[in-house]
């Protein structure tokens, strides 16, 4: 199918962009790398009456160290950001999940902005932003503010950037100390979106788990952080047995949905295991 | 309507499109390279995969007017008019199509990724061509395929892999019946 007709503004700054879809009447829709946009679109759930393409807004693009943190541009492709040394060296978990996002086609055009904001649940990199307590910096014709993941994930594909506002950088905290981190995502087949998947990142010291963090996709309307779990791991010794006992309250205060691939209860199950899995590999067991 | 100006396949073609137009629609339609087909609908099968600027997308999930001022590579320009690319080659040598619907798509993603990783090995061409699905072979001689082209692309010569043996005796449990 193709697309309802709409406007079409190609801004090449943030404030540009910004008076676009100020101007751009009730209903306008950004348009980063499209992999979730345009399918959209083309079924008709979406019919804005005005696109806002942000892909000639350089300042949006690419990942920079600011000290205490990497930031990473909105508009970054999954692609470039995989292969990013700061990515790499600072946040591996990062280019870990973006690697299982859909296929090389899809990587190529999606952003990791992209991506957050379309805040779908299955999707991988909410919970990781999750994980690592990433924050949102927003713009709006005001001016900036910076939101925590915590904050940012409101509901089901829904997050604390208000109509007029655009997400323009996602900062990643450097982490200090000895830190591991890993993604475990099941899904059953190429190109499929998580059924369940966790992202752990734990700091050991001295042979005891000092801090466990875990991002839960999928496991309800939002990314979730496994509050059970961290809260069990935090001072423990860094062992399979208390790993695995942790992890049992992995679907503790969610609300997985059912759905074709899995039942509520199956997801439930998903989560324990690939929590303990996760985080038997980020503790480096 | 947008203006755009769009290389494709070494020509420049300078276009007045719809902006909601998507760019396979402005290939087939507008430029007649009916060589890229479109398969799914749904942004899965990869069948309508093009470079642009040299990386493999799928041109039903980009707009035309995304495509301005970039160079796009169909399966059309991939090689010189009366030859064949080395991908296209060893799909043709190792049998690396039925249909051939996903044919086009399968080539220009298996392009891509030798650019990226020209050894790879078997995982990694199946990881590798992820977005691209075809509903007969099976795979066995894409993957052998892609593999018989690279070995040809490094000019090592030794990656040379047979086509896949074909058994055409009776399943055992029908002989077992005679």
């Amino acid at each position: 199918m193709i697309p309802a007709a709409f406007e079409y503004a190609r801004p090449t700054t943030v404030d540009e962009a910004l008076q676009a879809i100020a101007d751009g009447g009730d209903d306008v829709k950004v348009l980063a790398g499209g992999q979730s946009l345009i399918p959209v679109m083309r079924l008709r759930l979406a019919a804005p009456e005005t696109v806002v393409d942000l892909a000639r807004v350089a300042e949006l693009r690419g990942v920079r160290d600011d000290g205490d943190a990497i930031v990473i541009g909105a508009m970054t492709t999954h692609h470039d950001v995989m292969i990013d040394p700061l990515v790499q060296q600072y946040a591996p978990l990062i280019a870990e999940a973006t690697e299982t996002v859909a296929d090389r086609q899809v990587r190529a055009r999606g952003t990791f902005g992209g991506a957050l904001v379309h805040a779908d649940p299955a999707g991988d990199l909410p919970a990781v932003a999750l994980a690592l307590d990433a924050e949102f910096v927003i713009a709006g014709l005001q001016g900036r503010r910076t939101v925590p993941a915590a904050e940012f994930f409101v509901d089901y594909l829904t997050t604390a950037v208000e109509e007029g506002e655009l997400l323009v950088e996602i900062r990643i905290p450097k982490l200090a100390g000895e830190w591991g981190m890993r993604y475990e995502k099941f899904n059953r087949v190429a190109q499929a979106w998580s059924i369940v998947a966790v992202a752990a990142v734990v700091r050991r010291e001295n042979g005891r788990i000092a801090e466990a963090r875990i991002g839960l996709t999928n496991m309800g309307s939002t990314p979730l952080r496994a509050t059970a779990v961290e809260a069990a791991l935090a001072g423990a010794p860094a062992s399979p047995e208390t790993i695995a006992a942790a992890a049992r309250s992995a679907a503790e205060g969610t609300s997985p949905s059912s759905d074709l691939n899995a039942q509520a209860d199956y997801r439930e199950h998903l989560a324990q295991v690939l929590t303990r899995r996760a985080v038997t590999a980020a503790a480096g067991l | 309507m947008t203006q755009i100006n769009v290389r494709v396949d070494g020509v420049t073609y300078s276009d007045d499109v719809e902006p909601r137009t998507l760019l396979v629609h402005y290939l087939r339609e507008q430029l007649g390279k009916v060589g890229t087909v479109i398969g799914c609908d749904t942004s899965n099968c990869g069948a309508c995969t093009v470079h642009l600027d040299g990386a493999a997308v799928k041109s039903c999930t980009v707009l035309a007017v995304q495509a301005d001022g970039v160079e796009v590579t169909t399966i059309e320009g991939l090689a010189p008019q009366g030859s064949l690319h080395p991908v296209q080659k060893a799909f043709h040598e190792m049998h690396g199509l039925q249909c051939g619907y996903c044919t086009p798509g399968m080539i220009m993603a298996s392009v891509d990724l030798l650019k990226e990783n020209p050894d790879p090995s078997e995982t990694e061409v199946r990881e590798g061509i992820e977005g691209n699905l075809c509903r007969c072979t099976g795979y066995q001689n894409i993957v052998r395929a892609v593999q018989q082209a690279a070995g040809e692309m490094r000019g090592s010569g030794n990656g040379h892999v047979s086509p896949a043996e074909v058994d055409t005796a009776a399943a055992p449990h029908v002989a077992a019946q005679q």
